[in-house]
């Protein structure tokens, strides 16, 4: 295997290394603070996707307005899933969420179907975002450079938010314990509410990268993607948002290189992600950048 | 005494619903045995394969619109969404031959989805017909299987021969689905002609694979531009093809790309864009050239409702309805053993893509057309006869 080849192969692996890492921030994020794994986040990327085709191909309307338009609405989408389906279950067993999180995401999809219909939809990419860019034997398309950047940028804002402002202190407070930070006068619903509509701008943005990327929607589209991004972020250690970019960019990687070095091996391209998944949990069950943190009795 | 009326309520209520039930059953059961042979359908109408699913309904329904009676009853299509997956695809044949207890089948695009039905059909004696479900496989060794297209053992020659003649290439790489029956079948057929072409065991450069629903292929091709091929054999699903194909050009490669029928999607043309320009493939037909008066009664029929050009899997949905319509004519009752039989003796058969003569394995034998995308539609390049190959 020559350099170039190697450099481009490199170059494939990072490219989706950092869309899965974008997904996976919104995952970890859900996560973090309400200790939910949000099986519907998968499906909230898809519903962004869907809204910013509708807007340009059906509404005529710019791309980057449509891709506000997709985040704003998603936002509220994801708001109008955590009234729904988690807010009723707020002091109901941890299970029990999980169990109507799995419900919400079959809903979404099956709704999806029938409004959206079974049809794969073209994602039509502007220009920018579909020049080849050639560096020495090395191509590549320019909205891969768009995606770390974006990624670095969200990863950076959402460190600040939660880090150094007193709604970031006021999730942070509830993510440890619901009913101290009540009494410490935090509007708990409002916080919830605020993470979720974060989480979902982040699923809305993940999906207009990946639909750039790959333009190719169908109402399944964000299953496997969901699923890869759920162990990227336990990979990362789940709820650690650095965690989640770093847990994104070894899934990457890992599947490119797979297929690149044991082409035989195509067929488990997938079957890496779990993989990957099962000796992270033997090895080192909170994840590498997790802290492993005594349960609270 | 409260009660007792609580009591009464329900035993009421009991009755009454088993009341209904009876009745309902009792005007179903007329219906099915009077006025009504009903006919099932299983295709993918979501999932990865949802296009191709639903250009082959459309046929149907046309065909059943044209012509809805048989023996004075009434034909009523059952259809039932396999969803793209071959387990689903085998539950919605049961479905139909157990539940729905239909006189025969039409389906299903995709040859796994077929397949998977098989031995369902088989073990219910209830006989299906493919429209465009091309893996050598599907009728093979399945007396209930039969289908009005081509199958891949020609295409994969056709393929070749254009590669060989049409291209001159010497050196060819393979890009498989290969958790698609169809792409393995088919490119084995075409690397098999390849290299009889050629005359050269080394003709096929490389293989690379991927699965159903990746849309990520950048590994794979990077590989693949390394070996320098002449030509790119790709057959596969439309959506998937057409981000390969992105990605191929993307990533710098030039040597044309060819593959089989299941590119003759919309949706090819849509994902691919600029990129899938000059792509050549095999397909069944092309409304350019009509074959029979059928033909041109279903270009009509088509054109007058949905204004826009048919594809070709449609054509053979529309055929395949009319086959089973025929053979339900000579066998002259519903009973899906008799069906069968004249099924079998299909001769000559004037269908909208083609006269269809069914051999031994109940596979119809057919030319096959090559179209290019050009300018962004699909255009007819030229027709290679299934004689003298």
């Amino acid at each position: 295997m020559g350099m170039s080849n190697f450099l481009q192969q490199l170059a494939n692996g990072i490219s989706l290394g950092s869309l899965y890492a974008l997904l996976a921030i919104g995952y970890t994020m859900v996560y973090g603070i309400l200790r939910l794994i949000n099986f519907a986040h998968g499906d909230i990327f898809m519903v962004g996707t869907y809204i910013a085709f509708y807007s340009m191909t059906s509404f005529l309307l710019p791309w980057w307005l449509s891709f506000l338009i997709a985040m704003i609405l998603t936002c509220i989408f994801g708001i109008i899933v955590e009234k729904a389906a988690y807010k009723p279950l707020r002091n109901s067993p941890r299970i029990s969420v999980m169990i109507s999180a799995i419900g919400a995401s079959f809903l979404i999809e099956n709704l999806a179907i029938v409004l959206f219909g079974g049809r794969p939809k073209a994602f039509p990419i502007p220009d920018m975002f579909n020049k080849v860019v050639k560096i020495g034997n090395v191509s590549i398309v320019s909205v891969n450079f768009y995606i770390p950047i974006i990624t670095g940028i969200l990863l950076l804002i959402l460190l600040y938010v939660v880090n150094n402002t007193k709604t970031g202190m006021a999730m942070r407070a509830v993510s440890k314990d619901y009913e101290a930070a009540r009494l410490m006068g935090i509007d708990v619903n409002k916080i919830v509410s605020f993470t979720f509509g974060i989480g979902s701008v982040l699923a809305a943005m993940g999906g207009i990268m990946w639909g750039l990327k790959f333009p190719n929607l169908v109402p399944l589209m964000g299953l496997m993607p969901g699923l890869k991004c759920f162990i990227a972020a336990v990979v990362g250690g789940i709820g650690d948002i650095r965690g989640a970019v770093l847990g994104g960019f070894i899934l990457g990687l890992g599947e490119i290189m797979i297929v690149a070095f044991l082409p035989s091996l195509t067929g488990y391209r997938d079957a890496f992600a779990f993989i990957l998944l099962i000796v992270i949990l033997l090895l080192k069950p909170a994840g590498l950048m997790g802290k492993n943190l005594t349960e609270k009795v | 005494m409260k009660r007792k009326i609580a009591l009464l309520m329900v035993l009421v209520l009991v009755t009454t619903t088993l009341f209904i039930g009876c009745s309902t059953e009792a005007n179903e059961n007329a219906d099915n045995e009077n006025d009504v042979i009903k006919i099932g359908v299983f295709e993918p109408m979501t999932g990865v394969n949802a296009a191709g699913g639903a250009m082959e309904v459309e046929g149907i329904k046309l065909a059943n619109e044209l012509y809805p009676e048989v023996l004075g009853k009434k034909v009523e299509l059952v259809i039932v969404d396999n969803k793209s997956d071959k387990v689903e695809a085998a539950n919605a044949a049961t479905r139909l031959v157990d539940k729905e207890k239909v006189a025969a089948i039409i389906g299903s695009w995709g040859s796994s989805f077929s397949m998977a039905a098989g031995p369902i059909v088989a073990d219910a004696k209830v006989s299906a017909v493919g429209a465009s479900c091309t893996n050598p496989l599907v009728t093979k060794g399945n007396d209930y299987y039969f289908r009005v297209c081509f199958i891949d053992t020609f295409q994969g020659k056709v393929m070749a021969n254009y590669a060989v003649n049409e291209l001159g290439a010497k050196k060819a790489a393979i890009i498989r689905e290969v958790s698609n029956d169809y792409s393995v079948g088919l490119a084995n057929f075409f690397m098999n002609t390849f290299k009889e072409l050629t005359g050269d065991e080394n003709a096929i450069v490389g293989i690379a694979d991927y699965n159903t629903g990746d849309q990520d292929f950048t590994a794979q091709l990077t590989n693949i531009k390394k070996l320098n091929p002449d030509v790119i054999f790709a057959p596969g699903n439309y959506s998937e093809s057409a981000l390969l194909i992105k990605q191929a050009r993307e990533l710098g490669i030039d040597a044309p790309i060819l593959g089989g029928d299941t590119w003759e999607a919309p949706e090819f043309l849509e994902i691919g864009g600029k990129a899938v320009e000059g792509a050549v493939f095999s397909t069944f037909f092309t409304s350019e050239v009509p074959i029979t008066k059928k033909s041109e009664e279903f270009l009509e029929e088509y054109r007058k409702r949905f204004d826009k050009e048919p594809a070709s899997v449609t054509a053979l949905g529309f055929d395949a309805y009319l086959v089973i319509l025929d053979a339900i004519k000579k066998a002259g009752t519903d009973d899906p053993v008799k069906i069968r039989e004249a099924l079998a003796k299909t001769k000559d058969f004037e269908g909208a893509a083609g006269v269809i003569t069914l051999d031994e394995n109940g596979d119809a034998v057919k030319d096959a057309v090559i179209k290019q995308v050009k300018d962004g539609k699909f255009t007819y390049l030229t027709t290679i006869k299934s004689k003298g190959n």
